[in-house]
């Protein structure tokens, strides 16, 4: 992420080759008009742009990984989409406290963080991703569909960009949801295990919190979505012959800030460079 | 500056005074450090240059969310217009009308053709809601090389985020297709 945009000429002759302390000069107004957001409204853009730094670092470990060098691309892509969507969220929610996008990326630990359980479950195999992949992008569609009909132009902003991308996103989980599902018995065995790995965590996506109920028509109701995720996801799974899984479910608190133990390596990895050279830039 | 037709194809919403005309030619000149060959203002990039007394306010809306070209592109149009000898520029990023293909220039298409990338075809169309169903209606992606309209995709996601690769089964080159948005 880039920090210490200014729009001064002159603040950017030593831009190259020196470490400057800048962390505190905002970034580039992304949206048009005056548009802070009230503690309610940066509480749920925290929501969102949180689950979208935290898919995006996770996909971005993929890279050189993946089964063959266009999936190395294509989660690289994905996961660069979603980190300019997490820019725009973090950036928003950054102005009811005065802080940056990077201030908030790198700078809160783990219980501040407000995203959901499935985005940091480890990425495991190849099917593993994929199915958190069909997942979260199913619901980010539904979401983002609503959320551009939002009372806050900051946020209907943002969810009119990123729906377009999304919706590429879904389609390359669900191609290779079918393409695991049909391949040898094999894959049919991972991208089973893995769905049946992740749906623990799918409730928690759509579970209505109190901050939900203060932002009537500005918020979208998470468990409003889950029908017409249901809906999507069915034909794919009939499709793929694959069962939607049954077992239990996973007890949640992302947006509360309670996290399971994965999160704290990532953030871990994520925040070191930032934490040990505070205020660098290049 | 209000766009208000989001499929206005060939024109650009150039300014109406000859200052923030002369202005915007000026910015007009910088180009996408990824795809040299189109200017932003073929892309669709440049929305809006505005001229007061003392100072020079342009809006550009990035392509796509996490494009990493657009600081470039913003630091260029700086650079460019500072050049020209205007004061006080600054070069604001906005979301909202979101960028789409459909604002690129017909010249735009033209020059990447020319330059081996095929051109989006077709408009965008984000559908409202439901399952990524069986209806996809895809027009043919022409080949750059020998205009051959049979290939076919071999990965969505390309070498950027605005392109997808594919394969033309007739010369059998694979070339770069900026993807619909």
């Amino acid at each position: 992420m880039s920090d210490n945009v200014t729009t001064d000429v002159a603040d950017h002759a030593d831009d190259h080759g020196h470490a400057t302390v800048d962390v505190t000069t905002l970034d580039a107004e992304l949206i048009e008009g005056p548009s802070n957001a009230t503690p309610d409204i940066a509480e749920y853009a925290l929501w969102l742009g949180d689950d979208a730094l935290i898919l995006a670092q996770q996909l971005g470990a993929w890279i050189s990984r993946a089964p063959e060098l266009e999936e190395d691309v294509a989660l690289g892509n994905v996961g660069l989409d979603l980190i300019g969507h997490a820019r725009s969220l973090l950036h928003y929610a950054g102005t009811a406290s005065n802080r940056t996008e990077d201030d908030l990326a790198y700078w809160r630990t783990e219980p501040d963080f407000r995203s959901l359980h499935i985005v940091e479950q480890p990425n495991g195999d190849f099917a593993h991703t994929i199915a958190r992949q069909f997942i979260v992008s199913h619901y980010l569609f539904e979401l983002y569909s609503r959320l551009r009909a939002s009372a806050d132009a900051t946020l209907a902003a943002i969810a009119a960009k990123a729906v377009k991308e999304v919706d590429y996103h879904r389609d390359h989980s669900t191609q290779w949801v079918l393409r695991l599902a049909h391949g040898t018995d094999e894959s049919r065995r991972r991208i089973s295990t893995a769905l049946g790995d992740l749906w623990p965590y799918v409730d928690e996506i759509f579970r209505d919190d109190p901050l939900i109920d203060r932002l009537e028509g500005i918020a979208v109701r998470p468990s409003s979505l889950r029908p017409a995720f249901d809906v999507a996801i069915a034909p794919v799974l009939a499709e793929a012959e694959l069962d939607v899984p049954v077992g239990f479910v996973a007890s949640g608190g992302g947006r509360a800030g309670k996290h399971s133990e994965h999160l704290a390596f990532l953030l871990a990895e994520m925040q070191v460079l930032t934490r040990a050279h505070p205020g660098a830039s290049w | 500056m209000v766009v208000t037709d989001i499929h206005e194809g060939v024109a650009r919403p150039r300014p109406t005074d000859a200052a923030s005309l002369a202005a915007w030619n000026v910015a007009a000149q910088v180009v996408d450090p990824e795809i040299p060959v189109l200017t932003i203002e073929d892309l669709g990039v440049l929305r809006s240059v505005r001229v007061t007394s003392d100072s020079v306010a342009v809006t550009l809306t990035p392509t796509y969310s996490g494009c990493p070209a657009m600081d470039a592109m913003r630091d260029d149009v700086l650079t460019v217009l500072t050049s020209a000898g205007y004061t006080n520029v600054s070069v604001r990023l906005v979301l909202s009308p979101a960028w789409t293909t459909d604002w690129m220039s017909e010249i735009g298409k033209a020059k990447l053709r020319e330059y081996g990338i095929a051109a989006p075809t077709g408009h965008s169309t984000v559908r409202e809601s439901g399952p990524a169903g069986p209806i996809r209606l895809k027009m043919a992606v022409k080949c750059p090389r020998c205009s051959s309209l049979n290939t076919r995709e071999l990965a969505h996601f390309g070498s950027t985020s605005c392109k997808s690769l594919y394969e033309c089964r007739d010369c059998l080159e694979p070339f770069d297709y900026f993807k619909v948005l």
